[in-house]
């Protein structure tokens, strides 16, 4: 007897195997991959423990492109091979990028359809497949965590992008072997990394304050969606601004003229980048910079002097804050939380200045550089179908139970209704017959027993199952209704990989009165349906035992049973035979009860002569090993 | 009929309750599993639907709906251990064969 745990509801232990999924953050400057691993988000570091991933690719006259940290230098030493940026200019044609492409040392070469490539030692390349190589760094990275394939990947986008920039990160993730789940706006995985889709209805700002942009976002989260009520930002202005009013300060202090040469003037940036990390834990910093003439400037600066410097450039932030408010027609009370996202919120006077200006203590507790890629992990491992009954993102839920039809027309239910969608489940059938090579699935809708019953909703067939004894095939079947309410369902045979499926919408044309009839006749019904389904699944056994024991019989009955005990075998087959057909399920029991009384020498009869055929012909010590 | 604890059943579902924090008993149910048979669902339960039937025995609610009770009724939920596992305890009396290992059980 097996002994039971209790379960979380709707949580009771399915065949369905775990799915690899994750969530990546592409962004201008750095990129992220986070998974969720043991209920937990985390994002993914690489061997050295590097979590941000520079958006920088750099390609070679000689091998493969390099991605990452490594290539940093070479964007001054290799300007024209080390792609950095890229994702400014996804989705956009020629024109478009005229005005942003002279920012950039990149030579564009002008393809018909439109589409900029970009000229590099290595050949030609497109954005996309720039970013897509980008994506397949991630794509190792987690691979590796999880050791194994993905199943799928969220990737986050700005809440701006149009249809263009967003397929053409589509066709990036297709070229680098992702499967996308879904888009997520960059602002809505923030909100769902702090579990604002957990709490009451309400309007949140996102606050992404990065190294080279700032974004404002306004979303409206109720009925389980985010909507995106209004953006604004400057896409320049960011943390690169605020070490380079630092460095100005540093040049006046230490008496160091803008005419510096250019390593010099490295050197301050660098200092001044060290001076804003630490005055985020600490009140003043100790600071030595070598000027050109070979003296040393030793100084300090603290906290006030900083925030002087800085001042400026963060109130900039506050004017697309009053826009967007403007824009999405709301006032400053109607705000109920703000995220900070983005590297340059760690500072407290960030922190500072846009809570007194939303008038509330924003969220700062996950790293403001990982949040949105963790948000979309979140969202990732629902979407892979990890969480079944998950009540986040409650768009829907399923109105009548789906299953497939199984032998004796009976249904095997793979979802429950009320299920909230999206949802993936699975489940193991098996051939019934020897040498099957097909099996037929056929989709329904409904909460009765009996497939004629319920509402048919699509057939298929699945092929070159190979052929083996009954039962020995593994077919897995899955049923997956995303978010739109679309369902798929696939069939695939273990041993041989061949594979199937079908999409249909199960709500089409179902009215809201069909529904209540058809549940309404379950409950009416469920007595005479759990007898119709007791009988039924003893004619398929009956059925099963019947080819079971003909085959065995052909294949060897001469030579193993007495014309007497083979005359006892089919006085009791058919007995079986005129009653298996029939309402009687007592009766068909009672029939294989004797046939199976008769048949157990003969089983075991057959079970030593193939033993015997084994082992004969054969010498001992050929066992032995 | 219905569905009963025994005293060592009912002092692990409290326990168990009063662990998690919510919950305010236990569903009982049966699914369909594989190609024929039935196997137990044991879950805890934060929601009442319209047409479960509600049951309770020693301070403890055990919610069924009404087409897993008729596979279910007169159950009583034991709680046993056996050499190293330790679990609850299915005492179907409608059950008239059961698969080795017990998860899965014909009526």
């Amino acid at each position: 007897m097996a002994l039971f745990e209790i379960s979380e509801p709707g949580e009771a232990p399915s065949t369905l195997p775990h799915r690899r999924a994750a969530g990546i953050d592409l962004g201008t400057t750095n990129s992220l991959v986070a998974t969720v691993m043991e209920e937990v988000a985390a994002t993914i570091g690489d061997e050295l423990g590097q979590h941000l991933l520079p958006s920088v690719v750099r390609y070679r006259a000689d091998g493969s492109p390099l991605v990452g940290l490594t290539n940093q230098q070479f964007i001054h030493d290799d300007p024209l091979n080390t792609i950095s940026s890229v994702k400014r200019f996804m989705g956009r044609g020629v024109e478009d990028i005229q005005t942003l492409a002279n920012k950039f040392p990149y030579e564009f070469v002008h393809a018909e359809r439109g589409m900029p490539r970009i000229k590099t030692v290595a050949g030609d390349f497109s954005p996309v497949e720039v970013s897509a190589e980008i994506l397949k760094a991630l794509k190792v990275r987690v691979e590796q965590t999880l050791e194994g394939p993905l199943d799928g990947v969220v990737i986050t986008v700005p809440a701006y992008f149009d249809d263009a920039q967003r397929q053409a990160t589509k066709d990036a993730a297709h070229l680098a072997g992702l499967k996308v789940l879904r888009f997520l706006n960059e602002p809505t995985a923030a909100a769902i990394a702090y579990g604002l889709d957990q709490g009451a209805e309400g309007i949140h700002a996102i606050y992404d304050l990065g190294g080279g942009t700032f974004d404002i976002s306004i979303l409206r989260f109720s009925k389980g969606v985010f909507e995106v009520l209004a953006t604004a930002g400057d896409s320049a202005l960011g943390g690169d601004d605020i070490d380079r009013a630092i460095a100005e300060w540093l040049l006046e202090q230490a008496d160091i003229g803008a005419d510096a040469d250019h390593k010099r003037l490295q050197e301050v940036m660098y200092h001044a980048r060290v001076a804003k990390e630490l005055l985020t834990e600490q009140d003043s910093v100790e600071l030595t910079i070598r000027r050109p003439d070979g003296t040393d400037w030793h100084g300090q600066m603290n906290r006030a002097e900083f925030a002087e410097q800085i001042k400026p450039i963060i109130h900039r932030t506050l004017a697309p804050c009053k826009r967007v408010l403007r824009d999405a027609g709301i006032e400053l009370r109607d705000i109920c939380e703000v995220v900070m996202v983005g590297g340059s919120t760690r500072i407290p006077l960030v922190r500072e200045m846009a809570g007194k200006f939303f008038h509330c203590e924003p969220h700062v507790d996950i790293d403001p550089d990982k949040v949105v890629a963790i948000g979309a992990a979140i969202q990732a491992d629902i979407l892979a179908g990890n969480k079944p009954d998950n009540d986040m993102l409650l768009l829907d839920v399923i109105p009548l139970s789906l299953g497939i039809e199984t032998m004796g027309d009976l249904v095997e239910k793979l979802i429950p209704r009320n299920t909230t969608i999206p949802v993936t489940r699975g489940q193991k059938f098996t051939t019934f017959k020897d040498g099957q090579t097909a099996m037929a699935i056929h989709v329904v809708q409904g909460e009765r027993e009996l497939v004629r019953d319920n509402r048919s909703l699509a057939r298929f067939e699945l092929q070159g199952i190979p052929p083996m004894v009954a039962g020995a095939a593994h077919i897995q079947v899955t049923f997956q209704v995303d978010a739109d309410g679309l369902l798929s369902v696939s069939a695939k045979e273990q041993s041989t990989g061949v594979e199937t499926g079908i999409v249909v919408k199960p709500s089409y044309g179902l009215s809201d009165g069909e529904v209540e009839k058809m549940l309404r006749d379950s409950l009416t019904h469920a007595s005479d349906d759990v007898n119709i389904r007791r009988l039924r699944e003893y004619q398929v056994e009956a059925e099963r035992a019947f080819n079971v024991l003909q085959v065995a019989l052909n294949e060897n009955g001469e030579q193993l049973l007495s014309s007497v005990e083979r005359a006892r075998i089919d006085t009791a087959l058919d007995a079986l035979q005129s009653v298996r057909q029939g309402k009687d399920y007592l009766a068909i029991k009672k029939a294989m009860t004797v046939l199976d009384r008769v048949s157990s020498e003969f089983a075991e009869r057959r079970m030593n002569a193939s033993i015997h055929d084994a082992l004969t012909g054969h010498k001992v010590n050929e066992f032995s090993e | 009929m219905g569905i009963t604890l025994t005293d060592t059943a009912a002092e692990h579902v409290r326990g168990f309750l009063k662990k998690r924090g919510k919950g305010s008993g236990i569903r009982l149910a049966v699914k369909t599993s594989g190609c024929s048979g039935l196997a137990y669902v044991l879950e805890v339960f934060d929601q009442v639907e319209p047409e479960d039937i509600v049951f309770e025995d020693r301070d403890v609610k055990v919610i069924v709906d009404p087409k897993s009770l008729i596979y279910l009724d007169g159950t009583e939920l034991d709680f046993s251990r056996e050499g190293l596992n330790e679990g609850f305890k299915f005492n179907n009396p409608n059950v008239k064969d059961a698969c080795g290992c017990g998860e899965s059980f014909n009526v």
